[in-house]
């Protein structure tokens, strides 16, 4: 029974529901502005993550590795661009 | 009557007059002709609706070549109008919209198109796929290119060009300092192209990934598709940044929104910044391809392997991601602090050692080669001392301290074009004579193609090496005329007879094309060059499946290696083909987005709901559209080889 159990998916799905759910807090309890912007950085980008892991199977054809490598690169650049023009048009003006 | 008001151009001039005549003329002759000789079926089964990389490679190629045509008009009416002090050819408002479309139609419609017609032309064959990964988006993206270029080219006779440069800088492009409509046109006809431009960067990434020939790892692709590669990467990353700030600027100018405003909260410097993290990786999307030209250029010529094949890639995956880090570059003036400039003057530098790398890697190639100096192999010549000079300008512009002097004079306008010219343009034309023969099945004159190189090359240091100097004097970019006082005089004028060789270039080369369609010999072979990569492999012309049988690879150079190491390469036997059908639907919604394209323009609202209905009901007709493509059959590619084999002409 354990290998049909599909146990990556269900728990993925929980914790997608569960980031879901925090998110939604945000919302509902009474919180700072910083502190409710910190939640919601954090669970969207834990749920990106977790959606391209395991519900679209970034790891799992043989070519993952360029799939996580050209995701890194985007990371890198979005990072760079988002820092970067606050830099030049922010902090550093 | 009042209607039709918007429409007009608002600065005419006889000139404008007759190109409105010219146009509608040449309009009229063009559907005469392909009506009297009957070529509309041939024209919309053969070309409109074809998905084939090869046909939409040539498209693009033809559309480049009108570009530049285009393009190189305005660059000479600048220079006519700048060679005497004083001099009233064009009005003030003229030369604005002049330098405007020149540096656009250049970059966006004539550099991307030309490089996107050989990617498309060659990478497929190089890696000995059938076609791209997405034939039917492939014709999607021209049509989208060449759409946003009509809409764009449209300006010039309806409603008037934009005229804030080709940077369109807010707030001069907003509303209240460009009140007329040409700015739409930029931003619009932009978008298009844009969207285009990245599918193609998604449709390359996918195909170079996935339809390799079997052995073909990543280290043993040809260096032109290495450099594909990280250009489409760099397209899929850099475009959508322009995506995002074209719309921004389009809702500022067409729907009130203040996010490049001086009020209301808008930062119109952002604008800037935004336009700059596009437009550094965008240098790079132009000149990578050309890298990866004159890397088999010279290898083909030099006859030898390429000398640090391993320190070429790194070198390319090097830059592709310092392009990213450098944009502030571009604005070191605009008021940032020292720590900024700095830290963005540093990665400037930085770039100089990758690039630095490639050409010693260039050097070495030839060093003990037995070099023939062929045309494509004149242009990777000249390009070498040329861009060195145009790239320690570009350090010195990297400096953040002296920037301040030299920042929007004619220095930095000298500085990129000895750039760009030869390593785009260069590349460009070598690449285009390089892969001519297996593009249309004959060869372009050597004589003439010498000429017009030698033309070019003369031209363009003639051309721009005098801005130079009239830059360090002091001459700014953009202005239409200067006193005789200011002595910059004899530099223009140096610089007007540049432009009138580079004309001259031009002209031999088309002349080149009309000659050897009519006089060269057809009798060329596979492999008129004795070159070394995949798409030599084929035959001339290539078949519309490229290869009959899928090839072997287990060496960077296979083709050379089949060649002289009588390895095998096609080991299989012929097996029946799946192609994709064509169609007409990438056609007819790029259609559809040019009508939208210009209802936004003029902010006819009706006209871009219709359109937009139009898009609509085509992206849904696809998504339940059954096609499972069509078989070439066995036999019928035995034919076509054996026939191709005997071929004589």
């Amino acid at each position: 029974m354990r290998e049909l159990f599909p146990a990556k998916q269900v728990t993925g799905f929980v914790a997608s529901l569960a980031l879901t759910v925090i998110a939604l807090l945000v919302y509902f309890l009474d919180m700072s502005f910083t502190v409710g912007m910190v939640v919601l950085l954090l669970t969207a980008f834990t749920q990106a993550g977790l959606q391209l892991v395991v519900f679209m199977h970034a790891g799992e054809s043989p070519d993952s590795d360029s799939i996580y490598l050209n995701t890194y690169y985007g990371i890198f650049i979005a990072l760079a661009i988002v820092f970067g023009s606050l830099l030049a048009m922010v902090w550093g003006y | 009557m009042e209607f039709f008001k918007q429409f007009a151009v608002p600065n005419p001039t006889p000139t404008i007059y007759l190109s409105m005549v010219a146009i509608g003329l040449t309009l009229i002759a063009v559907l005469a002709g392909i009506t009297y000789f009957k070529k509309w079926g041939y024209l919309w089964s053969e070309w409109l609706t074809t998905v084939d990389h090869k046909r939409i490679g040539i498209m693009y190629l033809i559309s480049a070549l009108l570009m530049l045509f285009r393009g190189g008009v305005d660059a000479l009416m600048m220079r006519a109008q700048t060679s005497m002090p004083g001099n009233e050819l064009l009005s003030a408002a003229e030369y604005n919209e002049i330098f405007t479309t020149h540096g656009v139609v250049m970059i966006f419609f004539m550099a991307m198109a030309f490089i996107t017609a050989l990617m498309n032309f060659v990478v497929p064959l190089q890696i000995g796929a059938r076609d791209v990964a997405f034939p039917r988006l492939n014709a999607l993206s021209f049509w989208l290119y060449f759409m946003g270029a009509m809409l764009f080219n449209l300006s010039f006779v309806i409603g008037g060009s934009p005229s804030s440069g080709w940077t369109s800088y807010f707030p001069l492009a907003g509303n209240e300092l460009s009140p007329h409509i040409g700015t739409n046109y930029y931003m619009i006809a932009l978008q298009i192209a844009g969207l285009g431009t990245l599918i193609t960067g998604i449709n390359f990434i996918v195909t170079i990934f996935k339809m390799r020939a079997p052995g073909m790892k990543l280290m043993k692709m040809p260096l032109f598709t290495w450099s594909a590669l990280i250009t489409n990467l760099l397209i899929t990353f850099a475009f959508p940044v322009l995506t995002v700030a074209l719309a921004m600027g389009t809702m500022d100018r067409l729907f009130g929104t203040h996010f490049f405003t001086m009020d209301n909260g808008g930062m119109a410097m952002l604008w800037a910044n935004f336009f700059w993290v596009w437009g550094h990786p965008e240098v790079y999307i132009l000149v990578l391809p050309a890298f990866g030209i004159y890397s088999e250029v010279i290898s083909t010529f030099s006859k030898r392997n390429l000398y640090g094949y391993t320190s070429m890639v790194v070198a390319i995956v090097v830059i592709s991601t310092l392009a990213f880090l450098v944009w502030v570059h571009h604005f070191f003036t605009m008021g940032q602090g020292a720590l900024v400039n700095s830290i963005f003057s540093i990665t400037t530098m930085a770039i100089a050692i990758p690039t630095g790398i490639k050409i010693f890697n260039w050097l070495f190639t030839m060093w003990k080669g037995k070099i023939q100096f062929t045309v494509p192999m004149l242009y990777s010549l000249g390009f070498i001392p040329i861009f060195t000079i145009g790239g320690v300008t570009g350090v010195m512009l990297g400096i953040a301290s002296a920037d301040y002097q030299y920042h929007n004079t004619m220095f930095l306008v000298a500085h990129f074009h000895i750039v760009i010219i030869p390593g785009v343009v260069f590349a460009m034309l070598a690449g285009m004579t390089y892969w001519w023969p297996k593009m249309f099945g004959f060869m372009l004159n050597e004589k003439i193609g010498k000429w017009a190189f030698w033309n070019i090359a003369i031209g363009t240091c003639l051309a721009f090496f005098p801005m130079f100097i009239s830059g360090l004097d002091g001459q700014a970019r953009r202005m239409y005329t200067y006193s005789e006082v200011a002595g910059f005089g004899i530099w223009n004028l140096l610089s007007f007879f540049g432009a009138l060789g580079l004309a001259m270039g031009f002209i031999l080369i088309v002349f080149n094309v009309y000659y050897s369609a009519r006089y060269a010999t057809r009798d060329i072979g596979d492999d008129p060059w004795d070159a070394r990569t995949l798409e030599w492999a084929t035959r001339t012309p290539v078949p519309e499946y490229n290869f009959a049988v899928t090839p072997q690879v287990d060496s960077r150079e296979p083709f050379w290696d089949s060649k002289y190491e009588g390895k095998t390469l096609f080991k299989e036997e012929i097996k029946d083909i799946h192609m994709p059908n064509n169609s007409g639907q990438p056609f007819i919604m790029a259609a559809f987005f040019f009508v939208a394209g210009f209802g936004l323009v003029f902010s006819l609202w009706p006209v871009v709901y219709v359109a937009a209905a139009g898009i609509a009901v085509l992206l849904f007709i696809r998504s339940f559209e059954q096609d499972d493509g069509r078989h070439i059959h066995e036999q019928e590619i035995r034919d076509t080889e054996n026939d191709k084999r005997g071929e004589t002409r």
